[in-house]
């Protein structure tokens, strides 16, 4: 687009700390101009404080927020070019869909705003509501006239903290590709609050996955997906099986593994641990890679790829897909995805099985974490 | 008079409700406090200390009062005036008693019967304040006059016979007796019993009288296992907001009653604007505001609602 | 059983209704009253009809006149109990420090004080200063009694109003100024309004307070209170009748306003 930077938003070692309670470690992140960024973690991960510093709402403990090149740190929210939709829209119940849109420019003391705040009711289909009162409006449209009345003022940044946890499911993915298409049209730096994985994925061109007031890890969607670089990453987007191994040996670009008898090739590159032989490293794959052959067709298997054996704990149809629960020797309660592709009718309950799957999608970590971090089982911290 | 009834605070949403620290408004809560509380100190509080040294001087109106710890005058007060003091705490006790009686079922309506007559019942339970509460316990007086048809009706069903015997009434009269000092005690605390009782059955949920329904209760099981437990906020502070101020009333007993019904209100009002015994007025009100802070105390810890503040 | 039935069925909205016939039927006769022409000095029995205190409201000494400075202390009463009050309760709900516990007593308190002690222990306080009765003595009494009473109709709404509106009145641009006079003050209006109304009632209506330190100052109730002695003239039920059809009118009026109001809208 435009070589134009007004519009990153740069937190230098930025910390936020409640008396003994550390709510945001220091933490450095970069959002560059026009992106869709977005801030994913459960709640009271720090996340939405982040988002408030951004805004002027919390003050930082310690660091430094740039707009740009300038450095609004100590700026109080109002002189900040920067709008926000709240989490339950905070839409003033007191004005009218169009005073509430109206609000802003008229705090800066822009005379004729008619013009303007039409035109924008009419870019969220709004323009009929003009005079009702927000309880008057369904959830969706709530909604709308809060991104509206933020994005008139045309802001550097538009934060949105979990815009559309108060939606029913069907209008949440609505609004998502609403708030997608809106923000490629305005091409402004959106930074999104949410603690939906798949909200985030499908919106953000970044996601930064935040964990105990820290940042876990950070990249593209596909990227954070593909190589979780801890657990609690692994666990928290989608699914992922994590299998306690041994390194056996080191052959080339590959490490190999030993868990409960079987063997497990992992290449070096997808490893996220130091790998010594005699060590141990967790083994991560995801269910819908791994592939399920009946004990007796093991021989059809080809060669070269990971395989475990196990058995059948139960299995639940959910129509484009089987959801296997396996147990084996290397590891309890392996979650598989099926396509209902070909459905093997000897694949039920009890049956003995061989799972399989290519070495290039397995992926390696660290064993000295908690292997459940993240999975929403773990005794909460 | 919804402080008795009001939910205790939300819980602060952990991330987003906290305060952010502005750094020039350290000092602004105390500037807002500072008037309002000002004022309670020197007009509310400091008063009652004035009044707790007055209780202990002795002296007189020509050569003036002075602290001499004369706690003995808290002794002979209380000896003189304990007819008056326990005549109080049974009105008072007889009126709430009545005001639950009459107020829940009224409460009850409104809350969960009136349907669209429920505005107009809330007004008319109401309006009844704008007009002066003397005025309209002046109209007792001609409701329960000697020859008016409710004594006659009392008469003829040998109510008056009974309450006679009882010592509510004297002969064929209701004015003048502890009747009608109950009876308009009763009738100007009452709105106090019912908006507080209306306020908690309101915020019951309609669906748990159909979950009671649903698991075998019949409507009177229901009333007393789901319905009654849930309003017991309003039953304690409704209680609370009509025993204290009955309790230290004498504008009813004054036009109601007779010299026999003579409160504890009575009293201290004589002694401080006819008799001017300052001291034994002091130490009166002093007693009656223990007495009654001590039995409030008391009821909100047996009843087990001390969130009620 | 059908009668019995329907009986136990309607139990509860016949009570209700005994009840409410109970609270009415002192303002009928008040209303009644105040067409009578009554043959001696008081107002208790029903003698004949006449409109004579209709057409003469003012036609007894002094109390036109008590009505009026009962009406006035009202107002100022309300004014200065409604502003005190709901600083208080913004500062309560929206700060944290210390000695909240023992400022939330010193609110309570005076509700749960019977006003005989209060109003001898402000007249002990106005003697020992050597203050002069009256007026004055009053209107502090009765901002002191109704503060409480706002601090806690303001602190209900206050508190129930979602903190985030004031954030995004901040972020919208809006400075500390402009964000209490355009979204704090209009919100919480309802809870003050509601205060302001009470304090209104409960001050006009006083007695027991007025009656200890109001020297020789006559309010409207202290007037009623000295002519239950003296003798009731029928114009005083003019006046309650009259006050009573002013607040179901306005009432009715208000809800009228804002039926359509909302059927407008929606």
């Amino acid at each position: 687009m435009t070589t134009d930077n007004s519009g990153d938003v740069r937190l230098s070692g930025i910390g936020k700390t409640y008396g003994a309670f550390t709510a945001v470690h220091p933490l450095d992140l970069t959002v560059p101009q026009g992106s869709f960024f977005a801030l994913l973690g459960a709640s009271g991960c720090g996340k939405t404080t982040t988002l408030r510093m951004i805004a002027g709402l919390e003050e930082p403990t310690s660091g430094t927020v740039h707009l740009g090149d300038q450095d609004v740190t100590h700026l109080p929210p109002y002189k900040r070019p920067v709008n926000t939709v709240f989490q339950s829209y905070a839409l003033f119940p007191h004005l009218d869909i169009f005073e509430n849109v109206a609000f802003g420019l008229r705090r800066r003391g822009l005379k004729s705003v008619k013009k303007q705040v039409e035109d924008m009711l009419d870019l969220v289909q709004l323009g009929e509501q003009a005079r009702k009162k927000p309880h008057q409006l369904s959830g969706g449209q709530q909604q709308r006239v809060a991104v509206a009345r933020a994005l008139i003022n045309h802001p550097k940044v538009l934060l949105l903290d979990e815009p559309l946890g108060a939606l029913d499911l069907k209008l949440r993915r609505q609004m998502q590709l609403e708030l997608k298409r809106i923000q490629t049209e305005v091409g402004i730096t959106f930074i999104h609050v949410t603690h939906d994985q798949e909200e985030a994925m499908t919106m953000a061109d970044t996601v930064a996955v935040m964990n105990g007031g820290r940042v876990e890890q950070l990249g593209a969607p596909t990227d954070l997906y593909e190589n979780p670089r801890t657990t609690f990453v692994a666990n928290f987007l989608g699914t992922s099986n994590l299998i306690e191994a041994e390194v056996d040996t080191k052959s080339g670009d590959d490490i190999v593994l030993k868990a409960a008898g079987d063997k497990l090739v992992l290449p070096a590159a997808r490893c996220g641990a130091p790998a010594p032989a005699g060590g141990k490293v967790l083994v991560g794959i995801r269910p819908e890679k791994i592939a399920l052959a009946h004990a007796d067709d093991a021989g059809g298997i080809p060669e070269g790829r990971n395989r475990l054996t196990g058995k059948i704990a139960d299995a639940s149809f959910i129509g484009v897909s089987t959801q296997y629960v396996i147990d084996s020797p290397a590891c309890a309660e392996l979650s598989v995805y099926v396509q209902n592709v070909e459905r093997d009718a000897r694949l039920v309950p009890g049956a003995d099985v061989v799972l399989h799957w290519s070495p290039a999608h397995t992926f390696g970590l660290d064993a000295a974490q908690a292997i459940d971090a993240g999975t929403g089982e773990e005794v909460a911290a | 008079m919804s402080t008795l009834t009001e939910a205790p605070p939300p819980l602060a949403p952990a991330e987003s409700a906290a305060e952010p620290p502005r750094k020039r408004g350290r000092f602004t809560p105390y500037w807002l406090l500072l008037p309002g509380i000002l004022w309670l100190v020197v007009f509310f509080a400091l008063p009652l200390v004035y009044q707790a040294s007055t209780s202990v001087q002795t002296g007189s109106l020509e050569e003036g009062y002075k602290v001499t710890w004369h706690f003995a005058t808290y002794w002979n007060a209380f000896s003189e005036y304990w007819p008056q003091f326990l005549r109080s705490i049974f009105y008072a006790a007889g009126a709430t008693v009545l005001c639950l009686l009459l107020g829940y079922p009224l409460a009850y309506l409104i809350a969960f019967r009136a349907g669209r007559w429920r505005n107009l019942i809330m007004i008319l339970v109401i309006a009844p304040f704008f007009t002066s509460f003397l005025i309209r316990t002046l109209a007792w007086k001609t409701i329960l006059a000697d020859n008016g048809p409710v004594v006659h009706a009392l008469n003829s069903l040998h109510v008056l016979d009974l309450t006679d015997f009882l010592g509510w009434t004297a002969g064929d009269r209701v004015l003048a007796t502890p009747l009608a000092v109950v009876c308009g005690l009763t009738y100007n605390f009452l709105p106090f019993m019912i908006l507080p009782l209306y306020t908690s059955l309101e915020r019951i949920d309609g669906r748990l009288h159909e979950a009671a329904g649903d698991l075998y209760a019949k409507p009177s099981t229901t009333f007393r296992k789901v319905t009654f437990p849930l309003s017991m906020p309003g039953v304690v502070s409704g209680t609370l907001l009509t025993f204290i101020p009955a309790a230290g009333d004498y504008v009813n007993s004054e036009l109601l009653g007779s010299t026999d019904t003579r409160m504890i209100g009575n009293v201290i009002q004589t002694q401080f604007l006819r008799i001017l015994d300052y001291p034994t007025a002091a130490a009166l009100s002093f007693i009656l505001m223990a007495a009654i802070l001590a039995m409030v105390t008391i009821y909100i810890r047996r009843s087990g609602t001390e969130d009620l503040v | 059983m059908p009668v019995v039935n329907w009986l136990k069925r309607h139990l509860v909205v016949i009570a209700g209704l005994f009840t409410l016939a109970y609270l009415l039927l002192p303002n009928v006769i008040v209303t009644l009253f105040s067409f009578n022409k009554p043959k001696g000095r008081f107002n208790y029995q029903w003698q004949q009809f006449s409109l004579d205190a209709w057409k003469q409201p003012c036609g007894v000494a002094g109390m036109c006149d008590s009505l009026s400075i009962s009406l006035q202390i009202a107002v100022w009463a309300t004014l200065g109990a409604t502003v005190l009050g709901t600083m208080i309760s913004f500062a309560l709900v929206r700060y944290r420090f210390r000695a909240r516990g023992a400022i939330n007593s010193l609110i309570f308190l005076p509700m749960a004080m019977p006003e005989v002690v209060m109003a001898a222990s402000l007249l002990t306080l106005f003697l020992n200063m050597g203050a002069q009765l009256g007026f004055w003595t009053i209107l502090i009494a009765h901002i002191m009694f109704c503060l409480s009473f706002v601090v806690t109709a303001v602190k209900a709404r206050v508190m129930s109003m979602d903190p985030r509106l004031e954030e995004a009145a901040r972020d919208l641009y809006a400075g500390p100024v402009q964000t209490f006079l355009r979204v704090t003050l209009p919100i919480a209006a309802p809870g003050i309004a509601a205060g302001a109304l009470l304090s209104f009632a409960l001050s006009f209506d006083d007695f027991i307070i007025t009656n200890f330190n109001a020297g020789s100052t006559v309010t409207f109730p202290m007037f009623v209170w000295g002519s239950a002695q003296r003798g009731t003239p029928v114009q005083i039920n003019v006046i309650g009748t009259a006050m009573f059809l002013l607040a179901v009118v306005l009432v009715l009026v208000s809800m009228l306003i804002n039926n359509r109001r909302n059927s407008q809208k929606a």
